[in-house]
């Protein structure tokens, strides 16, 4: 029974992962590398606390924390979209502006309570039969809104990116921005457009962080976890139902440390936590040494789109 | 309609006009948020001056951020200039560093001289190693070194915690989870809150120029970051040249472990690094790659972090003001590139042009 409980707690320990990552592979899926993931979750962890905590009204919080995400993400666009600038250094400058962002604004909140009518919103409420099931219902169904609208987003983004025109078109402009432009699809909107879904999800992940799965404020929330989903979507070879599973996995890893406390292993707990990093490392070698190509990154990704270049 | 279409490439003066702008539109935007803090702006940009140049002291400071920062940006230069893309510097770093601590657990007694150039090559030694590890899975399988690179930073970083938190975690702490500090005979030499840090990287300044502008191994680095096809079809071995590239690469950024930890902090943990590893990615590409321009970049940015360190205790203004105003004026940078690279042009006037 102990055990249902630790994967239970992986499962909301990895919520905050998922959100970040299904961010990270919608924008990595139309061809931008955005390494400010984390900057963008300290901006909704710190925004979404700031207005949770001043209107205390849940949806608020959680809006204002997606809005902040995108805001931070539409920088990162607007830089490598419009004037064309290194993907990998304007993201890099994007995480230390959100970190820089979260410890300025979210100062005067530290040590401050999540207001009660946001956590009895976000309190784990057990589905209806779902919930009866053994085992699969105590880590998944008795979860918060939260972590149930991570199930619902998995989905809608699968069918968003492989069963939808804009998805094929978001798909098409990451793998080659010279055909998609050719056959008339506008490749700045689609960027520009996926990007800021990007920074909305990883705001969101980061206000679970700050409004759910800590009662308190800390000096950092978010704490390199935005690092973790950029390897996540990795691990998960750009499909969001493989980043639900390697969330919950290094979810479980994450909390793995604590709990492993109690047993007195013979090994460090603290090597523990470069599994997710060393996982990682293994699916890269991985698929790059099988050169399946739906199992490789998009192949325009990291490189901008240069019109006139054609 | 408007479109953009690539420039020639801008001359000196036109470069140096369009940063200088960026970098005051960037503090125009940086005032908004010091008022928001409450602060006047131009009382902290005073600050941030005096806090790097007001006396001896506090520009021996300025200096010592400069060092491993110059030296990490040259380390990313090499791997950069071959479209190799190692933000893995933080890791490199970081792995320096325990090659150091280690010369030193195992040789403990060396004098002085001996125990610094053994910890040189050791620590050159560590980042060289934990470069050629994506440097070989990107020459054989094609592996991505972006993500590989970045990954390497966070496994060196949980190795230096159960370091500092298990195996090397000092006894006579009282508890506390520190690595010991260094002895005598393995701290780096200094007068006048100078070290001898600073020689190394004058050092490493001149053979890097050497080594990018004038070396032949520099030249095949070059050709190999243009274009791999070039390179193959004028007979460069591109394993070989990746392979060095990477060892000297990793190896500088190792370097800066035993810089900081000899120098600066005088004993390794998992804050020594400051993110500066990723800082000096930064640099690299604001520099153009070119060497001279890393040596301004990173006393303009060693500026800021020492102006940053010094208006927090004289201003009580958070540090992270300081964090913000780095990363908007290094946005507004970013963005100013596209008014050196590109330019819009109407319908009517390209059309004139073809």
């Amino acid at each position: 029974m102990e055990f249902v409980f630790f994967l239970a707690a992986a499962v909301k320990a990895g919520t905050c992962l998922l959100y970040a990552t299904l961010g990270e592979i919608i924008s990595e899926k139309v061809g931008h590398l955005n390494l400010g993931v984390e900057g963008m979750m300290q901006m909704g962890a710190v925004i979404g606390f700031i207005a949770g905590f001043t209107f205390g009204n849940p949806y608020t919080a959680v809006l204002c924390a997606a809005l902040a995400g995108a805001a931070g993400a539409l920088i990162y666009g607007f830089l490598t979209i419009s004037l064309k600038a290194n993907q990998v250094v304007t993201g890099l400058t994007l995480s230390i502006f959100g970190v820089g962002f979260a410890a300025f604004f979210g100062k005067n909140f530290v040590g401050k309570k999540v207001p009660e009518a946001i956590t009895t919103f976000f309190a784990p409420v057990k589905l209806p039969i779902l919930g009866d099931i053994p085992y699969l219902g105590q880590i998944f169904f008795n979860q918060s809104v939260y972590v149930y609208f991570s199930y619902f987003l998995v989905v809608a983004i699968y069918i968003y990116l492989y069963k939808t025109k804009w998805g094929l078109n978001t798909r098409m402009v990451g793998e080659n921005p010279v055909a998609a432009d050719a056959s008339g699809i506008p490749v700045d909107k689609y960027k520009y457009f996926n990007i800021a879904l990007c920074g909305a999800l990883c705001g969101l992940g980061g206000a679970f962080l700050s409004l759910v799965y800590i009662s308190i404020y800390p000096v950092n929330v978010v704490s390199g976890r935005g690092w973790i989903a950029v390897a996540l979507v990795i691990f998960a070879m750009w499909n969001p139902g493989k980043a639900m599973l390697g969330a919950y996995f290094f979810g479980a890893l994450d909390i793995a440390s604590f709990w492993l406390q109690q047993y007195n292993l013979p090994v460090s707990i603290y090597l523990f936590t470069a599994l997710p990093y060393l996982a990682t490392v293994f699916v890269l070698i991985f698929t790059s040494m099988r050169k399946s190509s739906n199992k490789k990154e998009p192949a325009w990704l990291g490189k901008n789109y240069f019109k006139e270049d054609r | 309609m408007l479109h953009i279409v690539k420039k020639e490439v801008p001359k000196t003066r036109e470069k140096i006009i369009v940063r200088l702008s960026a970098v005051l539109a960037a503090l125009a935007v940086a005032s908004i948020i010091v008022l928001v803090a409450g602060a006047n702006p131009l009382e902290l940009y005073i600050g941030i001056v005096q806090g790097c140049f007001g006396s001896l002291y506090r520009f021996a400071a300025t200096i010592e951020k400069m060092v491993p920062l110059l030296v990490l940006s040259l380390g990313v230069l090499v791997a950069f200039k071959m479209r190799f893309w190692n933000i893995g510097a933080e890791g490199q770093f970081l792995m320096g560093a325990v090659g150091t601590t280690l010369v030193v657990r195992l040789l403990p007694d060396l004098p002085l001289p001996v125990m610094l150039v053994l910890m040189i090559i050791v620590s050159f030694l560590f980042g060289a190693v934990w470069l050629m590890i994506p440097a070989f899975f990107k020459a054989r399988f094609g592996t991505n070194e972006t993500l590989f690179t970045l990954m390497l930073n966070y496994i060196a970083l949980t190795l230096v915690t159960a370091l500092q938190y298990d195996f090397w975690k000092d006894p006579a702490a009282n508890g506390m989870p520190k690595i010991a500090n260094l002895p005598e005979n393995a701290l780096l030499p200094s007068a006048g809150g100078f070290n001898l840090s600073i020689l190394m990287a004058v050092i490493i300044v001149l053979a890097m120029y050497y080594f990018m502008n004038r070396s032949k191994i520099g030249f095949e680095i070059a050709v190999l970051g243009e274009s791999e096809n070039t390179a193959r079809y004028i007979g460069i071995n591109v394993t070989r040249t990746i392979i060095i590239a990477a060892l000297v690469s990793g190896g500088l950024c190792g370097m800066v472990g035993m810089m900081q930890t000899t120098g600066v902090s005088g004993a390794l943990s998992t804050e020594i690094t400051g993110g500066l590893g990723f800082t000096a990615i930064i640099v690299a590409w604001l520099s153009g790659l070119k060497v001279p321009f890393v040596v301004v970049n990173s006393f303009a940015f060693a500026v800021l972090l020492q102006g940053a360190s010094y208006i927090q205790t004289a201003f009580q203004i958070p540090g992270s003001v300081a964090e913000m105003i780095q990363a908007i004026i290094l946005f507004f940078i970013l963005g100013s590139e596209f008014v050196l690279q590109y330019r819009l042009v109407s319908d009517k006037t390209k059309s004139e042009v073809a």
